[in-house]
């Protein structure tokens, strides 16, 4: 029996202990906004974090999570409206919007590290989320956005 | 006089026997019935059970999934496969009619009650240097508050003539320290403090110092790092090879939080002995662990690793990045691994560089290509976070690719037969830990 934290609720499933994490949350706990990519822990539509941590849940087995906290998508933000969301849904990021979930969180936790991130942080980063609509370009924007806004936000309530 | 000479020889050879088995000869200490928690204060027995934790008694005493303290823990060693004994206060499997005294002589001499030698992967020649105070409020913790379990120890798989047990007896003359904690007077109170926990009861040397052909320490290479259970034990010494030395509040840092940002997480055996071992014992022990080891290694405190040169070399390192097209390991660095291991200006918590890790300079890629095959468990390292292991994701080339990388970029000369080594590394025993 396998048990953790999901976006904040103590969650359990009668599952192997070899099992993907992300079976676990989509086919198990049917949490479907993280996606199935590559299966091999390369493309990152999977990404959910594992302690605050961006992780890749299709090559991780749920025998490593045991006791942790997890947040998937439909837990990043209350209202859905996490800087990133909001600044994805402005500069109209996606195109067929498979990856976007992974894209999202693998951001939220880099602006959590590095709140105010170069091109080339981004790029590092955000190098293992593949799009294969290519939009990149529109990613590194939206991620900068996010980051005004969060600094914007900060600096309004150290006034 | 050839007569003469054989005759001579055998009786000299009989009376070594005979004198080697009189030494060898253990006699039995008398069963008693197991004492009962009133005849203990509450005191004895909580240290006793912060002890036992900081000995990790349960680590080897305790199979995966099995029942606590009942043995049967599968060890394999270069003589052959050994299970851990009983000690749950059970009277017919464990150790439930032995007397404090039967306990001591095992805490220190490695003998069981009934007289017959142990075996030194339990490592008595450590536990010697507890006090007797410390011993007995073990004894105390397992006899009163650990449930009896009946489950008998399963046969080692050592071969004949290693299986004699008296033979040990000269293993122990030969190899144990069988010296008490003697104070040193030139140190501090921590220093020594730190001493006595970390030669004693945690038993550190059992791990990180090498070991000899016949398996006794290296006394004169204390700490300067081995392999146990598939993974390297890194030296604790001046002899380290972690490029950004080891203060004792980097030691401080690794032991409470599983993870030290300028040199990696505590991992594969390492792991069980912070989180489940050190992590009773008081902060001001650990510190004083930590005193001893960074006074071990001769590192000056003062430095400060976030302006060393090895940490800004190793982040502008990050930006000088092969072509991506041509090299394959920075390639699959760059879409495997760099999402978590890179840092912008200063290095965060949990975001390593591998280039800086301990697993990256060590004489052999081992650890590093464990991690990369199994990961980090939320249970190992910095607590409740993961590394997904990549075992049935990578091929033995794609990790040797990486590791090759990574040794390079770390300003290492290569691994030899590195994509060989990857393979015996997937390929051999893996612990439960």
């Amino acid at each position: 029996m396998a048990k953790f934290i999901l976006n904040g609720e103590l969650k359990s499933a009668d599952v192997e202990s070899d099992t993907p994490l992300l079976w676990v949350i989509r086919d198990e706990l049917e949490m479907t906004g993280t996606k199935f990519g590559c299966g091999i822990g390369t493309c990152g539509a999977c990404t959910v974090h594992v302690g605050g941590r961006a992780t890749r849940s299709c090559i991780t087995p749920v025998s490593s999570v045991e006791g942790a906290e997890i947040t998937t998508i439909e837990g990043l933000a209350e209202k859905d409206d996490h800087p990133l969301q909001i600044s994805w849904k402005k500069i109209q990021v996606p195109q067929c919007g498979y990856c976007q979930s992974g894209q999202i969180m693998q951001a939220a936790a880099l602006l959590k590290d590095i709140p105010n991130p170069s091109d080339k942080d981004i790029d590092a980063v955000m190098g293992g989320n593949l799009c294969r609509c290519m939009t990149y370009i529109r990613i590194r924007d939206a991620i900068h956005e996010a980051a005004n806004k969060i600094k914007e936000h900060n600096d309004e309530q150290n006034i | 006089m050839l007569k003469r000479i054989v005759i001579g020889v055998c009786g000299a050879s009989l009376l070594g026997l005979g004198l080697f088995s009189l030494y060898a000869w253990n006699s039995s200490i008398d069963p008693v019935t197991p004492p009962l928690t009133k005849d203990y204060s509450p005191e004895v027995i909580a240290q006793g059970k912060i002890l036992a934790s900081a000995g990790y008694c349960s680590t080897c005493h305790t199979p995966p999934g099995g029942q606590e303290y009942a043995g049967n823990y599968e060890m394999h060693t270069e003589f052959g496969t050994i299970y851990s004994s009983n000690i749950t206060p059970d009277v017919k499997t464990g150790i439930g009619s032995w007397s404090e005294e039967a306990f001591m002589r095992a805490m220190r001499t490695g003998v069981s009650r009934d007289g017959h030698h142990l075996l030194p992967a339990f490592p008595y020649e450590h536990f010697n240097k507890m006090s007797d105070q410390d011993i007995n409020a073990i004894y105390a913790y397992i006899m009163t508050s650990i449930p009896a379990v009946e489950q008998v120890k399963k046969d080692n798989g050592i071969p004949f003539p290693l299986n004699i047990r008296a033979l040990q007896a000269g293993w122990k003359l030969l190899f144990a320290d069988t010296g008490q904690f003697v104070k040193d007077s030139a140190q501090s109170e921590q220093w020594n403090r730190g001493a006595y926990l970390a030669e004693g009861v945690a038993h550190c040397g059992a791990c990180h110092t090498p070991r000899n052909a016949l398996g006794g320490e290296k006394y004169d290479e204390m700490y300067q790092g081995a392999a146990i259970d598939g993974w390297i034990a890194p030296s604790l010494t001046e002899t380290s090879t972690s490029p950004i030395p080891w203060r004792a509040q980097d030691f401080y840092e690794y032991l409470t939080t599983g993870n030290s940002p300028y040199h990696g997480s505590a991992a594969g055996p390492m792991a069980p002995v912070m989180h489940k071992g050190l992590s009773a014992l008081p902060d001001s022990d650990i510190e004083a662990i930590s005193v001893y080891f960074a006074a071990n290694n001769g590192t000056d405190q003062s430095i400060d690793p976030s302006t060393s040169e090895s940490l800004k070399s190793a982040i502008a390192a990050q930006h000088k990045q092969a072509d991506l097209r041509i090299d394959e390991g920075a390639r699959l660095y760059a879409t495997t691994c760099q999402a978590c291991h890179y840092s912008s200006e200063t290095i965060v918590k949990g975001r390593p560089l591998i280039t800086l890790g301990s697993s990256t300079h060590l004489d052999k890629p081992t650890n590093l290509v464990n991690i990369m095959l199994d990961g980090v468990r939320s249970d190992q390292g910095i607590h409740g976070v993961v590394m997904p292991g990549f075992r049935n994701a990578l091929s033995d080339q794609d990790i040797a690719s990486i590791a090759a990388y990574l040794r390079q970029a770390a300003g290492e000369e290569s691994w030899p037969k590195l994509l060989e080594q990857v393979g015996e590394i997937r390929n051999q025993p893996r612990f439960e830990h």
